[in-house]
């Protein structure tokens, strides 16, 4: 019996630019992806994937991959120019969410998703409180109880080692790395079934780095939420990472278990990655 | 006998009102309104512009009664509009047809019909004129014989007939002009403003801005805040402009009825602009911004061009590319009364802060 | 050159079009419909969303009544009721219970509406959620898609922060269960006026050119937190000195001898109304 997928896409296309009578359904004409005459850039092409309850599917790729456009689709932050978007927890997966209404894809966001981004500015209302932060996601939600969400918040600070006594001061005093901690408490207040983040190590200090990845696999363990976890790092997704796929130019052009993608590379591209690897 | 309201409000504003006036005629002198608008042309064309309303005798009515605050003249005009029935719209004017008075272009040392220069301020010299003290009725009228007598020279130039340099630059192929587009124009006086807001309702909101803040919004923009640095102004015309209205929709345009001509001033400001062609090649070509006033304001008018450019071509970098930021603003009728109505008690609001401001000294700001 | 005025100032395109926006703001209470407000004789921020309100219901049997700050003779009051009676010739009134209609700045009257009352109240900024987006167009969607949550996270953070709600009046409320609305600067206090009042209430945005509505009968609810609950002005321990009132909005007063503070009724012509009741003197 197959396990239905938590979360899957399929053929998902998204490109900036209207395109041109040279690239359009011409992919041999372009230059990595994007088209040299009319500039348009082909970010995601033909995109399918799919995560599994409780696993960490790992998305690895350079800048420029269309990794991060992916991520910003599934989130909502982003249209796409064409593709299918489906959640088994949001009624039993039948309802296209690329296609959804704003209110439907509101609902969704806010009590079916978590998101980390790498940049917290944009995760994060800088000047609110770092409590106010966490129970913005509650209220979306409907919550309306102070005292309860005040609790919760303050249970999701501590599960990510920040000290309750900053509860009250906004993350723009904070680190780096406090601040993904305090986006990553945000993203769970509601507690999802899925949780997305792009990049959230990147720029941060090693040690800092070493604190985050093992936060997430802590909570991975103990919470059983499935993710998507995207890096241009290989170590970061050998690190969290069940399976893991490896997307080149817009495309994905190997997937499969971790450990037989590093062990065994395929794609030239995934090889050099690989033995690049310390 | 039982307790009634003290009925201050109404003496207090009574006697303000009696010595508003008061003051207004103690001098014993005063301007007729015939003098106003024979003698304060700009201050006239300003009225005009910032009222949207072109009626030169009662704007001279207005800067009188006002006492020659801009605001409250503006004020009085507008409220005025207020009453008048919308009968018509004219029909579309081309400035082509314009009698022109002034023309000037920064672009083109040489254009058809020549660089005129007409009335303007521009070239005189800002000294105070200490003889206008002693100016009499009676000097006009020998300063005007004297103008008169002097011979005219000959010209067969056709100032009704004046070639626009945008025509000039699209018969040569340095202007692509862009297709006709008519769509019918919002009237913001019939229908307020929405965003996003459409061309005519930011030509509508810019012409009738306050010249200060236009003009201040325009400089900002061209100083670096904002894309339009250094813009070229193609031409610079001002003229009457003949205005023709049709009775019936099925009317042709000889049954077009001829209501009178208005002074105007138009600008197109040429600003580079990128543009991608089919074949997906960037290149350059002029963009046009627009400004028109009634009345003769170039000062208003030229700004108004530059922020015409800047929300066309919007740069969210800068706060002259935010519509809303720019044409919700720059209404003086709105701005100075939103402004002033400070001074209105607020007594019931103030007391309510200070009842919140309490309980949180109480609570000695512990909480949650 | 004279002109000849039309009953109540405005012309009567203008008054149909009013019309037709107050019908549409009845139908979707809480929702601000857009206007092409006109320019009045009294300045834009002073009272022309009320006053065009005012003009366009009122007719020959209408009886007026105007208030600021709760008082009928505030100068502000005295000059738009002036402009009214000036245009029109109706019969004015200092009773709220005699009134047809009653346009007010920043006060619900304490006499409670009845049926056929309607109550018009002036709004500067019709926008509840203006504070937190600038933008009109970004409003326009949030309230589209009842996108509120950012109201109840600057609640949340003014407990976090001290303990209570810090907003103090124009409050903001959910209308009909469905749009967030600006009750315009009335005090918290009369906040729960609002609520299933028997009378209709049409709020005038003149500057911002929004109308909008409370139809008698509809649900209107403070924001708040189910441990938080929406706590209006307290006048605990304080007293109308005149006539001994206490669940009424006071107003703070300093004795000029013992510079003691004393209250007074907010609501004068209330206070003249208890006044005389209290004499036994009627009128």
């Amino acid at each position: 019996m197959t396990e239905q997928p938590i979360l899957q896409v399929k053929n998902m296309n998204k490109q900036f630019g209207t395109g041109c009578v040279n690239c359009l359904d011409h992919p041999e004409y372009l230059e990595k992806n994007y088209c040299p005459t009319c500039g348009t850039v082909y970010a995601c092409r033909a995109i399918n994937l799919e995560v599994f309850e409780g696993e960490i599917l790992g998305i690895v790729g350079e800048s420029g991959s269309g990794k991060s456009t992916l991520m910003q689709t599934l989130y909502f932050d982003q249209a796409v120019t064409s593709g299918e978007y489906y959640l088994d927890k949001y009624k039993s997966g039948q309802v296209n969410l690329y296609e959804a209404g704003v209110y439907q894809q509101k609902e969704v966001r806010n009590m079916l998703l978590g998101m980390v981004y790498q940049n917290p500015m944009l995760g994060l209302r800088m000047k609110f409180s770092s409590i106010a932060n966490i129970a913005e996601k509650m209220i979306a939600a409907n919550h309306r109880n102070v005292g309860e969400m005040t609790e919760r918040g303050q249970e999701l600070l501590d599960k990510v080692n920040i000290p309750i006594f900053r509860a009250k001061e906004a993350p723009q005093n904070f680190s780096g790395g406090m601040q993904q901690r305090v986006q990553i408490a945000k993203a769970l207040s509601n507690k999802p079934p899925v949780l997305l983040l792009d990049e959230v190590t990147t720029g941060l200090d090693l040690s800092v780095q070493a604190d985050v990845l093992d936060l997430i696999k802590t909570i991975q363990r103990d919470l059983k939420i499935s993710m998507i976890v995207v890096s241009h790092d290989l170590s970061v997704i050998r690190m969290l990472a069940d399976r893991t796929m490896v997307m080149y130019n817009g495309e994905v052009i190997e997937e499969g278990l971790t450990d037989q993608v590093l062990e065994d590379p395929q794609h030239a591209y995934t090889q050099q990655l690989v033995y690049s690897l310390l | 006998m039982g307790y009634v309201a003290v009925k201050g409000g109404q003496e207090a504003i009574a006697e303000s009102n009696k010595r508003l006036e008061y003051l207004r005629i103690q001098s014993g002198r005063t301007l007729d309104v015939a003098d106003i608008q024979a003698s304060m042309k700009p201050l006239i064309d300003q009225v005009m512009s910032e009222s949207s309303l072109y009626d030169e005798e009662l704007a001279a009515l207005a800067v009188k009664q006002a006492g020659g605050s801009m605001e409250e003249a503006v004020f009085l005009l507008r409220a005025h509009r207020s009453t008048l029935p919308r009968l018509y719209y004219t029909t579309t004017t081309d400035t082509k047809n314009m009698a022109v008075e002034r023309r000037v272009s920064s672009s083109f040392k040489d254009i058809p019909g020549g660089q005129i220069l007409g009335t303007a301020l521009d070239f005189t010299q800002r000294f105070l004129d200490f003889d206008l003290f002693n100016e009499a009725p009676s000097d006009l009228c020998e300063k005007r014989a004297t103008f008169e007598e002097e011979p005219v020279p000959e010209s067969n130039l056709d100032l009704r007939q004046l070639t626009k340099v945008i025509d000039y630059l699209e018969e040569v192929g340095l202007y692509q002009r862009p297709a006709m587009d008519n769509t019918e124009p919002d009237d913001i006086t019939k229908k307020s403003i929405q965003f996003p807001a459409s061309r005519s309702q930011r030509l509508q909101s810019l012409t009738r801005g306050q010249t200060g803040a236009v003009t201040s919004l325009g400089y900002a923009e061209i100083r670096g805040f904002g894309v339009a640095v250094h813009p070229n102004i193609g031409e610079l015309r001002i003229g009457e402009l003949p205005l023709y209205v049709q009775m019936d929709q099925e009317d042709n345009e000889e049954d077009e009825y001829y209501l009178g001509a208005i002074t105007v001033t138009e600008v197109e400001g040429f600003i580079p602009v990128d543009v991608v062609n089919e074949a997906g090649q960037t290149t350059q070509d002029f963009a046009i911004g627009y400004g028109f006033t009634f009345g003769q304001n170039e000062t208003k008018a030229i700004a108004m061009s530059v922020l015409d450019y800047a929300l066309e071509y919007k740069d969210p970098e800068y706060p002259t590319a935010n519509e809303e930021f720019v044409l919700l603003h720059i209404d003086s009728v709105e701005s100075s009364g939103f402004i002033s109505h400070l001074k209105l008690p607020h007594y019931v609001t103030f007391q309510s802060k200070l009842d919140s401001m309490r309980k949180m000294k109480n609570k000695g700001g512990d909480e949650a | 050159m004279t002109t000849r005025r039309n009953f109540a100032f405005l012309d009567e395109n203008s008054k149909k079009e009013i019309r037709r926006t107050i019908l549409k703001a009845i139908a979707i209470p809480g929702y601000q419909v857009p206007f092409a407000s006109r320019e009045l004789p009294i300045a834009r921020g002073w009272g022309t969303g009320g006053l065009q309100v005012s003009l366009s219901l009122v007719g020959t049997e209408d009886v007026v009544k105007v208030i600021d700050q709760g008082s009928d003779e505030s100068v502000n009051a005295v000059n738009i009721k002036k402009m009214i009676t000036d245009t029109t010739g109706v019969t004015t009134t200092v009773h709220t219970d005699e009134a047809t209609l009653i346009q007010s700045r920043h006060r619900v009257p304490e006499v409670p509406l009845k049926e056929g009352q309607t109550l018009i109240l002036q709004v500067p900024i019709p926008e509840p959620l203006r504070e937190v987006e600038p933008s009109e167009q970004k409003t326009k969607e949030m309230h589209a898609h009842a996108d509120y949550s950012v109201s109840w996270l600057h609640l949340f953070e003014q407990i976090v922060k001290y303990g209570q709600a810090s907003m103090h009046a124009d409050y903001p409320v959910i209308v009909n269960n469905r749009y967030l609305m600006a009750p315009s600067p009335i005090p918290r206090f009369d906040n729960p006026k609002l609520h299933q009042n028997e009378g209709l209430i049409l709020l005038g945005a003149g500057r911002e050119k929004k109308i909008y509505a409370v139809p008698p009968y509809t649900n209107v609810k403070s924001i708040d937190f189910e441990d938080y609950p929406f706590e209006r002005e307290s006048f605990v321990g304080k007293a109308c000195r005149l006539t001994g009132a206490t669940d009424v909005y006071l107003d703070e007063l300093k004795d000029e001898e013992t510079g003691e503070a004393y209250y007074l009724i907010n609501d004068q012509s209330y206070m003249l109304e208890l006044l005389n009741k209290q004499e036994g003197v009627t009128g």
